[in-house]
């Protein structure tokens, strides 16, 4: 029989204003077991944890109950309390009276009732609990960032430069990410391929990093400390070895037109390519959509003006396996289709851009070299209407995403501002909602566009936009005047929302990681946990993880490096001890469990048992690698014959919780 | 139950701990009430949830049962709640069989994040199992203490 | 939209209408608000975007009490009072209205008084 001390805590109020604490102690104190039942107003507190310390000494104690606050809130302080005064820390349970109880019921005498049934079940699965030894496992020393942008850099090159090795996986041909896109960055104008590009030579000039491009994520397996990851490395069909990145190739393959991603299709490239002048790494890529010898096999120009022979049109996708500690995810962002909102008439109309095509006509590397012109005919535009909010803040309509996408207003305030700065010619409008300025000179740079480089600001939105006659009618409100307005542009700039990259939803399913409804990842803690995903060794790094300027995206891939090297530090980590464990007498061998376990953590071997007479028994049973086992259950249930339980929350347990609550 | 000869429904929600468990904590977090016939009891994993337990809490006189997971594709396990909802189905049929409501069973998926569905959710099925009135008790032949 | 005249007023004022937040404090201060049918931040933003005739036109031109409280409590320094003065004068330069000789103005200066007080009554109650 377990000696049970029972802990009722007021929390201040939050409990004790709707649950009766005296009365739900004085209940539970009769229930069989318990020889001591008490209440405190913070339990938490350092009298509070002295005072169960206290009781686990001079009552003997071999269990605690303690009614509080949810389990996960303080059940790892009350574990490390009781295990300070020499009780096992797995013999502690919390019955979750707040938030389950007193905080979603209002009359006194039901959440009192509610408070010792939750009580009672906590009890009963009390008498059953066993003292629990948490074993250790080795870390891998060596990190994974998924993604190549500038959040994935600079977290590579903090770990590494504390001397772990890292390992970069980035799935186009180069890193760098959107950033390499980008003309200028506010609120400073500096220019964004000044400040990248070293970073990139940095990264792949650093000996402990290791870049994959061209490469994507295939599966993950493992936890933390110990993931198994397997990387596609996408056949580029150049030898990566031999290229030299003279790009000879790419200035002589015959097929031209190839729509120009870089530039966001608005020039044209070649079937071999390397992205832009600055790529890291400087190889080529053969575009095999677009081939015409991987298409018909006729051509094998690039083959023949290639110095080096690195063309291997025989190249094949390779998968690769490498072992990781710790994983950090940097997948990023992209542009919403803008196809949806008609009234822009973005489809009808070349004229019609999307901020981040502005910023490539605005850009020396652009497909104009950096001389703004129309896309339609090629001639300089005098009326630029700029549109915020397009996609973001639309909250129902199915086209839109219901948050704000944050950068926006200070990327439109920068365009205009340059644009106005570079043609004075220009009349610059810009239609908003509300502007959105909160950061380090954010609002001095935005008010500059207007009082100094006198950008039209206008508070209203756009209604429609009609090409006509080679100019875009635009008609929207001035909410202010309380008047519609009609100007007749040259071009229509819309600011696009922004939303997770494709790829982040299957590879968080691969890496067992939460996202939200918009497919950002989620954060351990919101406020306290930003840079963590809920999953043991998975961090987060940048806009996967909501809509984020350059400045917040290097502050958290910066964070993100320095919780992996938190983990990476240690050498071991304590496992969670709650895992499966089979009766080897009930085990019948029958591979049910093994089948269902996703970390592979059961295998099965031949042991010798004592027989009726005398003999020897080889039967087949199933064991579970402990540090392996995450704990889940799945094989628990699976089991026909009932040999495999879980520690912690064994089948008796949790009956004896149904029975409590039922009773 | 019946309290002061009215009838009361027990119900019991098995929460997984990655999801529902903390999606419940929220809905407390932001005073959302659901009513108090509802008890959790905290599991790893919805996969954890066997059959076996349903059945008991049947025998023991509960009114409703209700098991919420990780949405599909969401499993902190990866692929529990899979495991879950196909052992679920066929309970739930067997339940059918042998008489009891298929309204007073359940699975529901409730991410951390929908402290509002878990509370509409435990209203929604109170007010269900409510309506049926009181569960005939299973008989318990296998289990004597 | 009269975009010299505009300049011409804000030159004027010594105002840049630029400036203005359109956070509508100004009007939100106003003590004259129920007789304008333009209020102070209107005034700004008309002259920036060049609307000026209708300005020039409104009864609210001579109904603002001058009482400078808008340039007090402006966030941004725009002050719109002065705004609405130069307006004013720009109606009476168009119109022939000056009353007062500017070799006058010395005269009746008096610390405590904001000038503006003294040349905005005159253009008002001379009649």
């Amino acid at each position: 029989m377990q000696r049970i001390g029972v802990f009722v805590c007021w929390c201040g109020s939050n409990i004790a204003a709707t649950v009766d604490v005296h009365k739900v102690a004085e209940t539970l104190a009769k229930e069989p077991g318990v020889v001591f039942s008490t209440n405190y107003q913070y339990m938490c507190s350092q009298a509070g944890q002295e005072m169960i310390q206290e009781a686990i000494h001079t009552h003997k104690l071999t269990g605690v109950v303690i009614c509080s606050c949810s389990p996960r809130m303080h059940e790892g302080t009350f574990r490390k309390t009781c295990a300070a005064a020499g009780l096992n820390p797995y013999m502690v349970e919390i019955a979750n009276i707040r938030e389950q109880c007193s905080w979603i019921h209002k009359d006194m005498a039901e959440a009192t009732e509610k408070a010792v049934i939750l009580g009672r079940a906590a009890i009963a699965k009390v008498h059953l609990n066993a003292p629990l030894t948490a074993g250790t496992s080795p870390v891998t020393k060596r990190a994974l960032v998924i993604g190549g942008g500038i959040a994935g850099i600079q977290t590579a090159l903090d770990i590494a430069d504390a001397g772990y090795e890292v390992d970069i996986v980035e799935k186009k041909p180069t890193i760098g990410g959107k950033m390499t896109q980008i003309d200028k960055t506010f609120p400073t104008l500096d220019c964004a391929a000044c400040i990248l590009t070293p970073k990139m030579v940095d990264a792949a000039q650093n000996e402990k990093i290791h870049i994959y491009s061209y490469s994507e994520v295939e599966s993950v397996k493992g936890f933390v400390g110990n993931f198994h990851v397997t990387i596609r490395k996408k056949a580029r069909f150049v030898d990566e070895t031999k290229c030299t990145g003279c790009g000879d190739c790419t200035t002589k393959c015959p097929q031209k037109n190839v729509p120009n991603e870089f530039n966001l299709g608005m020039d044209n490239r070649r079937a071999i390519y390397i992205p832009f002048a600055q790529a890291v790494p400087k190889i080529a890529t053969i575009d095999a959509d677009y081939c015409t010898m991987l298409k018909t096999g006729k051509c094998g120009i690039c083959s023949k003006v290639c110095a080096a022979g690195a063309i291997d049109y025989q190249q094949k996708d390779q998968l690769v396996e490498e072992e990781y500690g710790a994983i950090v995810v940097a997948t990023g962002f992209d542009p919403i289709s803008v196809e949806k909102f008609d009234e822009y008439a973005y489809s009808q109309s070349p004229d019609v851009v999307t901020s981040l095509e502005f910023e490539r006509l605005m850009n020396a590397a652009g497909p104009t070299n950096g001389t703004l012109l129309r896309p339609s005919d090629k001639t300089h535009p005098h009326t630029l209407v700029f549109v915020q909010c397009v996609g973001s803040r639309c909250d129902g309509d199915g086209r839109g995403k219901s948050y704000c996408s944050k950068i926006c207003c200070m990327y439109t305030a920068k365009h205009a501002m340059l644009c106005r700065e570079k043609y004075p010619d220009t009349d610059v409008y810009v239609f908003y909602i509300d502007v959105r300025t909160p950061g380090k000179n954010f609002d001095e740079f935005y008010r500059r566009a207007v009082e100094e480089y006198g950008v039209h600001y206008i508070k209203g939105q756009v209604g429609k936009v009609v090409p006509e006659n080679g100019k875009l009618k635009v008609q929207a409100s001035d909410l202010l005047s309380n008047e519609q307005i009609h100007i007749d542009a040259d071009m229509v700039i819309l600011a696009a929302a922004i939303e997770p990259d494709k790829s982040a939803r299957p590879l968080a399913t691969m890496l067992t990681a939460s996202m939200d409804t918009n497919d950002f990842f989620t954060e351990a803690h919101p406020k306290l946990r930003p840079v963590e995903s809920p999953t043991a060794g998975i961090f987060l790094s940048g806009a996967c993880q909501g809509p984020k300027d350059i400045p917040e995206t290097v502050a958290q891939a910066s964070a993100a490096a320095a919780k992996v090297l938190g983990l990476l530090a240690k050498d071991n980590l304590t496992c969670n001890p709650c895992v499966a464990q089979p009766d080897e007498m009930m085990c019948n061998g029958c591979s049910s469990c093994e089948k269902v376990c996703p970390y592979g953590a059961i295998t099965y071997s031949d042991k010798e048992f004592r027989g009726p007479n005398r003999t020897t028994l080889i039967r087949r049973v199933a064991s579970v690698n402990p540090a392996v086992c995450q704990g889940c259950g799945a094989c628990t249930v699976a089991c026909p014959s009932g040999a495999m339980d879980l520690k912690g929350f064994s089948n008796k347990q949790i009956m004896a919780e149904v029975d409590a609550i039922c009773k | 139950m019946q309290v002061n000869g009215e009838y009361k429904p027990t119900i019991v929600a098995f929460c997984c701990n990655w999801c529902s468990y903390a999606g419940a904590d929220l809905s407390g977090t932001n005073r959302l009430t659901y009513p108090d016939n509802v008890k959790i009891i905290r599991i790893p994993c919805s996969c954890r949830l066997n059959p076996m337990f349903i059945l008991r809490a049947f025998q023991r006189g509960a009114d409703g049962v209700i098991l919420c997971g990780c949405h599909p594709g969401d499993c902190h396990y990866t692929t529990g709640n899979y495991y879950a909802r196909r052992r679920m189905t066929l309970l739930f049929s067997m339940l059918d069989f042998l008489g009891i409501e298929r309204e007073r069973t359940r699975v529901e998926w409730v991410s951390a994040a929908e402290g509002a569905k878990f509370a509409a959710t435990m209203n929604e099925f109170t007010a269900q199992v409510a309506k049926l009135g009181e569960n005939k008790r299973l008989e318990d032949l296998r289990c004597k203490k | 939209m009269n975009k010299e005249l505009a300049k011409q007023i804000q030159e004027i004022a010594g105002v840049n209408p630029r400036k203005c937040m359109k956070c509508g404090k100004c009007t939100a201060t106003c003590p004259a608000f129920d007789v304008m049918e333009y209020h102070p931040h209107q005034f700004v933003d008309m002259v920036e975007k060049g609307k000026v005739e209708e300005l020039m036109n409104s009864k609210g031109i001579w109904t603002c009490l001058s009482c400078m409280a808008c340039i007090e409590r402006c966030p941004r320094s725009v002050e719109p009072a002065r705004v609405i003065e130069a307006v004013r004068v720009a109606v009476a330069r168009q119109q022939g209205m000056d009353h007062l000789k500017p070799e006058q103005i010395p005269a009746l200066l008096d610390e405590e008084l904001p000038q503006q007080a003294i040349t905005s009554a005159f253009r008002k109650y001379r009649k």
